[in-house]
């Protein structure tokens, strides 16, 4: 086990619980949490957490899985991608089920396309070592945690003259959407579970403006129950205290300026673009785009033919990325989209708030 | 997008490292890590150490939830 | 009988002619060596069969890679099929075996398939007692795939069913979940696994043990593809009665865990190839847990279930989980990719 006992250990469970429980009676509303890290949602669904904090606090989920606030238009690119000659796209597997306008990368693949899941992207890399006469196109997706990863890739590429090594750029980053959620009228959101590993890299200072600019509290937690249940009891003592400050509860990992050495790859490799986020539109400044100097490695710049992008009918996961409705006020939810048969890119995730919804929830029932 | 596991690096050379948990190796890249000490513990992801566990800060932490245990026990 | 595998499979040994015979005489038979095969006739004549009813059961394997730590494709195809119907409350007689060779396969990888069938069969005391090899185009295939089909006999008196599943029963697992898909996906994503292996083994003697013991097995399933999760949800829909597990009571190897953590995977979504899961009543738990315990393959053996009321209504499997919470178990929806988000 990589994590101690202690951090699921139901006797300290049970006592942070009990601290919650105190808190919540003591604040006279409702108090409503976002996490906004897939990791996050995964974690909490498989321990049943939610069904453990008492009826005063809601704990909702926001956009945190990044594959399910990719677009149907990169998905439409990397498949249109896969149809040119000499070439092999590379992608995490989170990405193999979502659905694109037509079609996925996992039924692009079983009509023989050139699709490769990879482990992390230096495998991408190994098969473009491997095979230069190969172009090899890895999907960059994912936030604050992967692109140093990805960052990384590209610099020993280029250190090795490795030509035949591309990226397509989806990688995206958190500050930017948060902003949007506090800002956006139809959600209020009373403190934010912020996303330990994302803090690793970025340091905890870069949620600080949630703080100071929106008087909305945040605390940085680890991903063990016990982690995710000090968050939760902290954000209710900061709601009955009616403080706002960023308080580090992943201390084990997290530091006030995060990993300076992988910022400083991610800065030479990647600027800051406007991206959209399903469910957000277009938000500037909230994606990572590649450097033009570095424009020989960006796969977005090669001209293919894209279908008309196509989101399914009734399909609500912009909705339940901002927080503003629960997965089974879906009109699909647990009918024509399950996890078996997943319509909308929150149900195929194993992170996305659907799937966790429909595997984990169930039991307990609505959350409001 | 946060999968990331705590391993122990048990060798590493300039910029590759191989790290442990309960038995399972894996080769590593440092690039992002690269002043990691051999028998440290580091967090790795996508295939690269991200950053690094402090010893004293997780004792602390595990000091602390140990109490809400032991005051369960109490109640 | 001389033994010679060729270098390489090439299309003209599974034609038919002198090559084919080359590699059955060559390579086949030298392992598989028992009567029925060595007539080399289009069908084996067997005995009569016991008393008791007849099994029969088919099985297929791909697994890639092919050898892996603690056994091989071929070792693989004799355990799967030995374990169906050993899980079914059969006792394994005759095995056919069914190769199906890509052009360009190493020599010694079919060689050393073949002497794990050999073992496996030895092992579970069965023989082997036909066979067939094709031999596909360069690229129809995957180096060797193995088809089999297992006869056995249920001894009179017995009955293994999902039907004589009832409110109250536990469901005992013979060892450490999740072994041998753990393994697998370690291999195949370049971890080193150390001392872990696949816990690939035949399962009839362990489980002819606790019948002996005068255990009354009500059903009994072995959870390869889609693992206890699989398992668990069909036997629930079957029996229409509610499966509850205890988390900390399934019994698995840290490098198991370790394995899943970092590469995002369900344990209870693995496959085992050498594990039974057994129901039995509850006033036999105690004596059938003995049993187990009794045998070399079932030291590892743990009551991690229960069954409850019917399914009408309810989650057909829940787990209560460590934290004290109960959430429900889904099979796996498509394959478990290793996740990185």
């Amino acid at each position: 086990m990589s994590e101690a006992p202690e951090f699921r250990d139901p006797k300290a469970i049970a006592g942070l619980i009990h601290e919650i429980k105190t808190l919540a009676e003591d604040v006279d509303h409702q108090v409503t949490l976002m996490e906004v890290c897939g990791t996050h949602t995964h974690a909490v669904a498989q321990a049943g957490l939610r069904q453990m904090l008492p009826k005063g606090v809601r704990l909702i989920s926001g956009p945190g899985c990044p594959v399910c606030v990719t677009p149907v238009d990169y998905l439409d690119r990397a498949l249109a991608l896969a149809d040119l000659p000499n070439t092999t796209i590379c992608t995490f597997g989170d990405l193999m089920r979502v659905p694109s306008s037509l079609s996925s990368l996992e039924e692009a693949h079983a009509d023989g396309k050139p699709i490769e899941i990879v482990y992390s992207p230096r495998d991408a890399l190994d098969k473009a070592r491997a095979n230069p006469h190969q172009r090899i196109v890895f999907l960059a997706v994912g936030f604050e945690t992967t692109v140093p990863t990805i960052a990384a890739a590209i610099a020993e590429a280029e250190a090795t003259d490795v030509d035949n090594f591309l990226i397509l750029p989806g990688n995206k980053v958190m500050p930017p959407p948060m902003r949007a959620l506090v800002e956006d009228q139809e959600l209020k959101v009373d403190g934010f579970l912020l996303p330990g590993h994302v803090s690793v890299l970025t340091g905890w200072e870069c949620f600080r403006f949630l703080a100071e600019d929106y008087d909305v509290p945040g605390a940085v937690v680890g991903f063990a129950p016990a982690d995710v249940m000090r968050g939760v009891a902290d954000l209710l003592r900061q709601a009955r205290a009616g403080t706002a400050e960023i308080t580090n509860l992943y201390s084990r990992v997290v530091s006030s300026s995060g990993n300076q050495v992988a910022a400083k790859i991610v800065e030479k490799f990647f600027e800051p673009v406007a991206t959209i986020w399903r469910g957000f539109g277009e938000i500037p400044g909230s994606g990572l785009g590649l450097r033009s100097k570095y424009s020989h490695r960006d796969a977005g710049l090669i001209e293919v033919e894209l279908p008309p992008p196509h989101e399914p009918e009734g399909c609500a996961c912009g909705d339940v990325l901002r927080g503003v409705i629960d997965p089974p006020e879906c009109s699909l939810f647990g009918t024509a989209c399950q996890p078996a048969t997943p319509v909308g890119a929150c149900m195929v995730s194993s992170e996305g708030t659907c799937a966790a919804w429909y595997r984990h929830e169930r039991l307990t029932g609505v959350n409001r | 997008m946060c999968l990331a596991i705590p391993m122990v690096l048990e060798e590493r050379t300039e910029f590759e490292g191989v790290v442990e948990l309960d038995g399972i190796r894996r080769n590593i890249s440092l690039m992002l890590l690269p002043d990691a000490e051999v028998g440290e513990h580091v967090l790795i992801h996508a295939g690269y150490a991200i950053g690094s566990v402090n010893a004293e800060e997780a004792a602390e932490t595990l000091e602390l939830l140990r109490e809400y245990a032991d005051n369960m026990a109490d109640l | 009988m001389k033994k010679k595998t060729p270098d390489r499979l090439l299309l003209a040994h599974g034609s038919g002619g002198r090559l084919t015979h080359e590699l059955v005489t060559g390579t086949f038979l030298p392992a598989l060596d028992n009567p029925f095969l060595a007539c080399l006739s289009d069908a084996a004549i067997l005995p009569e069969l016991p008393p008791g009813r007849p099994a029969l059961t088919t099985d297929g394997f791909v697994v890639d890679p092919p050898v892996f730590p603690g056994g091989d494709l071929g070792y693989l195809s004799v355990c799967g099929t030995v374990n169906d119907l050993s899980v079914a409350g059969a006792r394994p007689l005759w095995l056919t075996w069914g190769l199906i060779l890509e052009e360009g396969a190493d020599g010694d990888l079919i060689s050393t398939c073949t002497e794990g069938t050999a073992r496996a069969a030895s092992e579970a005391g069965i023989q082997i007692v036909a066979g067939d090899t094709k031999v596909v185009p360069r690229g129809k295939g995957d180096r060797i795939y193995a088809v089999t089909a297992g006869l056995g006999v249920v001894p009179p008196g017995r009955e293994i069913s999902d039907h004589r599943i009832e409110e109250g029963d536990v469901v005992i697992a013979s060892g450490p979940l999740g072994d041998h898909g753990a393994t697998i996906m370690a291999t195949r994503h370049g971890l080193d696994t150390g001392d872990l292996c696949s816990d690939a083994a035949p399962l009839t003697g362990l489980i002819e043990s606790v019948f002996d013991a005068g255990i009354d097995i009500h059903s009994m399933h072995d959870p390869t593809r889609g693992g206890v999760l699989t398992v668990c949800n069909e036997v629930a829909e079957r029996s229409g009665k509610q499966i509850v597990l205890t988390e900390t009571a399934i019994p698995v190897q840290p490098q198991v865990r370790a394995v899943c953590e970092v590469l995002g995977l369900q344990i209870l979504g693995l496959a085992c190839e050498g594990r039974v899961l057994a129901w039995v009543s509850a006033d036999q738990a105690d004596r059938a847990l003995e049993a187990f315990h009794n045998h070399p393959q079932g030291r590892g053996a743990a009551i991690f279930a229960r069954v409850e009321g019917s399914t009408e209504g309810e989650i057909p499997v829940v787990m209560e989980t460590e934290v004290g919470s109960t959430r429900p178990l889904d099979m796996l929806s498509g394959t478990d990719l290793p996740r990185i988000c």
